[in-house]
C-alpha cells in the first residue's frame, strides 16, 4: 500500500551575518542587496561536497518503511525528529531529496484544519472551499453537506461568515469536513490537539471509526494515550531516521525512556495553539529547576510569563491529566486562597508542591492563566510531567502507573487483628 | 482498479500537468469564486468598483492627456477611446496582480495540502473575469450612447481576450515565482502595472509611434489587444493584423516561459513560501 525507500530531504537553513565595524557595517549597508540575493538564490542551490556546511539540515535520512492495507500506523518523536517532514513528503506538498514512495489509492492529507478558510465567507463556503482543496470534488461535498454540518454543530449559523463565530465553531466545522473525507489513504498531523473536550472526544470516536473501517492510516501524535488506542505499529524518529518501527507499546516506552533525557524546561513563547485574550503569556515552564521528578517529593514549577498590565490578583492553574482527557489534579492559587500579584512586564512564579502523590508515569500539564473567569492564556499540553520510578515505601517495590493507578496513597497502617471465627455459631 | 502515485525527486523542466489540473477543477471553481466574494464583501458598492475604477481613470486621462495635453485619438471621443483601452487594461493588469500575488498570499494552504500549485494563478483569470464584464457592459451603453457600430471583425474579440489572458498568466507565473523566493517582486509590482501601462497604447494611440518602430513596439501583445479592440468599436483604424499576429506569437512565448519556469521551480515553493 505505501512503500518507502531511502526517502531523504534536505533543507538549507537561512543565517544571518553580522558586521562588527563601521566600515563593514557601511559596506554590508551598500552590499546588502546583493548578498541577500546570493543568500536567498543559495536556498535552493546545493554543491556536491557538504561536509562542514552548517546550514545544510537532513530533515529525514535513510528512511525506509511499508504500509500495509489497512494498518493504523503511529509515528511518534521529539519535536525536530522529522515527523512533519516526513508527513509533507508523503503528502506530496514537497518533494523528497533522494528516494522514492510509492502509494496505491487515494491520499487525503490532513496537517491542519481548516486549511483555505476565509474569514469573509460563510460557513457554507468555506466547508465547500475546504473540502475542494483536501481533494474532494463539488459533488461529494454536496452529497455529504448535510452529515458534515450536522456532525459539526453549527446549523444553526451556516450562512453567517466564519469571522463572527467562536474559535470553537469554527474548529468544529473544520474538522467536520476533514472528518468526511473518504480516502484510501489517511494522513493525519496531530489536528485532534484543538478544540474543547467533548469534541476532541467525538474526533477521537470519528478517527477510531476511520481507523476500524479497514482504512490504511498514518498517525503524528504527542499523544501517546491516543496513539496506543488507535495504532497498530509505531515509527519512532529521531535526528530525522527511524529509530524504532514495531509493537506500539515498545515504542511509546522507547520514546518515553528518551523524554527522561530531555531536559524539563519547555520554552512556550512560540506556541502558537494557545487561547485567551493574551493579556498574560506563558513564556517558561520548567520543573524541579531541570532535574528528575520523583514521587513523594517535591515538585517545583518555575513558570515564567509576560503581562502587559498590572493584576492584583491573577489565577494561575496548572492542570496535570493523562492523556487528552482525564484531569487528574488541579493546582490553583484562588482555590487554595493565595492571591498572585502580578506587574506589567516579565514575571517570574515558583509553585512548590510540597508532596508530589503521582504514580510514576507520564502526565501532561496545561497551563491557565486569567482573572475570575476570563482566560488570558491558556496552553494545553504545555509541558510533560515524567515522574521516575522509586521505591516509596521501601519495600524492595516499586509502584507503576500501568498497573497502580494515578495516585499513590501514604504507606497505611496496617493491622491483622483477632481472627473472627464462628461468629453466629455460638 | 487503484491508482498509484509514485512520488520521488524531480529535476529539470516538467510539463503541465494538463490532466490533475483537470482533475481539481471543482478547487479552480471555488478559488475563483473565493476571490470574488472576498473582494466584495462589507462593500458598498460591490461589484460597482469593477466600472468605476477602469471609468474613473479614463476621465481623469480624458481631462489630463486629452483635454489639457491634447494627445491625440485618433478622431474618436477621448472617453471613449481610453475606456476602450482600460477595460482591456484593466483585466490584463488585475490578472497580472493576482497571479503574482497568488502563491505569497496562500503560502499556508500550500505548506499544508498538496493540489496542483498551477490552480492558484490560474484562479486570476476567472475571478476577475465578472470584473471584466460588467466593465464591458459600461462600455457597450457607452458605445450605444455615442452612436458606434462595432465592425465585422468584431469575431476577432476571442482572439484578443486569449492573447491577454496567455501573457497576463504567462507573465503572472513567471511572477509569482519568482516572488515565493523574492518578496521584493511583490513590492515592485504597482511600480512594474504602471510602467507596463505607458508603454501600451492605453492613453496615447499607436500613431505617435514612428512607422518604422511599430513593428517591434507590437511585441507588446497589448498593443495588437488595445489597437484592436479600438479598431472593432470605434472603427479608427483598420483592423491591426499584423500587430494582433505579433502580439499573438509573443503572447505564446511569454505563456510558454511563464509556465515552464513555474513549473520548474514548483518543487520549491512549501520549502521556501
Amino acid at each position: 500500500m505505501i512503500e518507502v525507500q531511502n526517502l531523504g530531504k534536505r533543507y538549507r537553513l537561512g543565517t544571518m551575518e553580522r558586521s562588527d565595524t563601521l566600515v563593514e557595517a557601511v559596506k554590508s549597508t551598500l552590499l546588502y542587496p546583493i548578498r541577500n540575493f546570493r543568500r536567498i538564490a543559495s536556498r535552493k542551490k546545493f554543491s556536491g561536497d557538504e561536509t562542514g556546511d552548517s546550514s545544510i539540515l537532513w530533515a529525514l535520512k535513510d528512511v525506509n518503511f511499508s504500509v500495509a492495507k489497512g494498518e493504523v500506523l503511529g509515528i511518534i518523536g521529539h519535536n525536530g525528529a522529522g515527523k512533519s517532514s516526513l508527513l509533507k513528503v508523503l503528502s506530496r506538498i514537497t518533494e523528497p531529496t533522494t528516494g522514492q514512495i510509492a502509494l496505491q489509492g487515494r491520499v487525503s492529507s490532513l496537517l491542519e484544519v481548516g486549511t483555505g478558510f476565509h474569514d469573509d465567507l460563510t460557513g457554507r463556503d468555506n466547508v465547500y472551499m475546504n473540502g475542494t482543496i483536501l481533494g474532494m470534488t463539488r459533488r461529494e461535498v454536496e452529497e455529504k453537506f448535510e452529515e458534515i454540518i450536522a456532525f459539526s454543530g453549527v446549523e444553526a449559523h451556516i450562512d453567517t461568515p466564519v469571522k463572527f463565530y467562536s474559535s470553537g465553531m469554527k474548529v468544529r466545522l473544520a474538522f467536520a469536513v476533514a472528518a468526511h473525507l473518504d480516502p484510501e489513504i489517511l494522513i493525519i498531523d496531530e489536528v485532534l490537539a484543538v478544540g474543547d473536550l467533548a469534541f476532541q472526544e467525538k474526533c477521537l470516536g470519528k478517527m477510531d471509526k476511520v481507523a476500524k473501517s479497514g482504512r490504511t492510516v498514518l498517525f503524528v501524535s504527542h499523544n501517546m494515550v491516543a496513539v496506543e488506542g488507535l495504532c497498530s505499529r509505531c515509527l519512532l524518529m529521531e535526528n530525522g531516521r527511524i529509530i524504532f518501527n514495531g509493537g506500539v507499546q515498545e515504542a511509546i516506552h522507547r520514546y518515553r525512556a528518551a523524554s527522561m533525557n530531555l531536559s524539563e524546561r519547555q520554552v512556550l513563547a512560540d506556541r502558537t495553539d494557545r487561547e485567551g485574550s493574551g493579556g498574560v503569556r506563558f513564556t517558561e515552564m520548567i520543573l524541579n529547576e531541570g532535574g528528575e521528578v520523583y514521587p513523594f517529593q517535591p515538585l517545583v514549577i518555575d513558570l515564567t510569563l509576560e503581562s502587559s498590565t498590572n493584576f492584583e490578583d491573577l489565577v494561575v492553574a496548572v492542570q496535570v491529566s493523562k492523556g487528552y482527557r482525564e484531569v487528574l489534579m488541579t493546582i490553583n492559587n484562588r482555590l487554595q486562597g493565595t492571591k498572585l500579584p502580578v506587574v506589567k512586564g516579565v514575571n517570574k512564579i515558583r509553585i512548590t508542591l510540597p508532596n508530589l502523590s503521582m504514580m510514576p508515569g507520564h502526565y501532561l500539564l496545561d497551563l491557565w492563566a486569567g482573572s475570575m473567569v476570563d482566560a488570558e492564556d491558556r496552553i494545553s499540553a504545555a509541558g510533560q510531567l515524567y515522574v521516575n520510578e522509586r521505591d516509596i515505601y521501601g519495600s524492595g517495590l516499586v509502584p507503576m502507573g500501568q498497573y497502580h493507578g494515578s495516585f499513590i496513597p501514604e504507606a497505611c497502617s496496617w493491622e491483622a487483628y483477632e481472627k473472627v471465627t464462628g461468629i453466629g455459631t455460638t | 482498479m487503484q491508482q498509484t502515485t509514485i512520488i520521488k525527486p524531480t529535476s529539470g523542466w516538467q510539463l503541465i500537468d494538463v490532466k490533475a489540473i483537470w482533475a481539481y477543477r471543482d478547487l479552480l471553481y471555488f478559488l475563483s469564486l473565493r476571490g470574488i466574494k472576498i473582494k466584495y464583501a462589507q462593500s458598498i458598492l460591490g461589484v460597482g468598483w469593477a466600472v468605476f475604477d477602469p471609468l474613473i481613470q479614463a476621465i481623469i486621462f480624458t481631462v489630463i492627456f486629452g483635454n489639457l495635453a491634447k494627445l491625440g485619438s485618433d478622431g474618436t471621443p477621448y472617453i471613449l477611446f481610453s475606456y476602450t483601452a482600460m477595460v482591456s487594461w484593466t483585466y490584463f493588469s488585475g490578472i497580472l496582480t493576482e497571479a503574482t500575488g497568488s502563491l505569497v498570499k496562500n503560502r499556508t494552504m500550500i505548506g499544508k495540502v498538496y493540489f496542483p500549485r498551477l490552480i492558484l494563478p490560474l484562479s486570476a483569470v476567472f475571478g476577475k473575469l465578472i470584473d471584466f464584464g460588467v466593465a464591458s457592459l459600461v462600455l457597450i451603453g457607452l458605445l450605444i450612447y455615442y452612436g458606434m457600430t462595432p465592425s465585422a471583425t468584431i469575431i476577432m474579440v476571442p482572439v484578443l481576450l486569449l492573447i491577454l489572458i496567455l501573457t497576463s498568466i504567462g507573465a503572472g507565473c513567471f511572477l509569482a515565482a519568482l516572488a515565493v523566493q523574492y518578496r521584493d517582486i511583490q513590492y515592485a509590482m504597482s511600480f512594474l502595472v504602471r510602467v507596463l501601462m505607458y508603454s501600451a497604447p492605453v492613453v496615447y494611440s499607436v500613431s505617435i509611434i514612428p512607422e518604422r518602430w511599430q513593428p517591434l513596439y507590437a511585441l507588446n501583445p497589448m498593443v495588437g489587444v488595445i489597437e484592436g479592440m479600438r479598431s472593432i468599436f470605434l472603427q479608427n483604424r483598420p483592423f491591426p493584423w499584423e500587430w494582433v499576429g505579433t502580439g499573438f506569437a509573443t503572447s505564446l512565448v511569454i505563456f510558454l516561459i511563464g509556465c515552464f519556469y513555474f513549473r520548474r521551480t514548483e518543487r520549491h515553493f512549501a520549502d521556501l513560501a
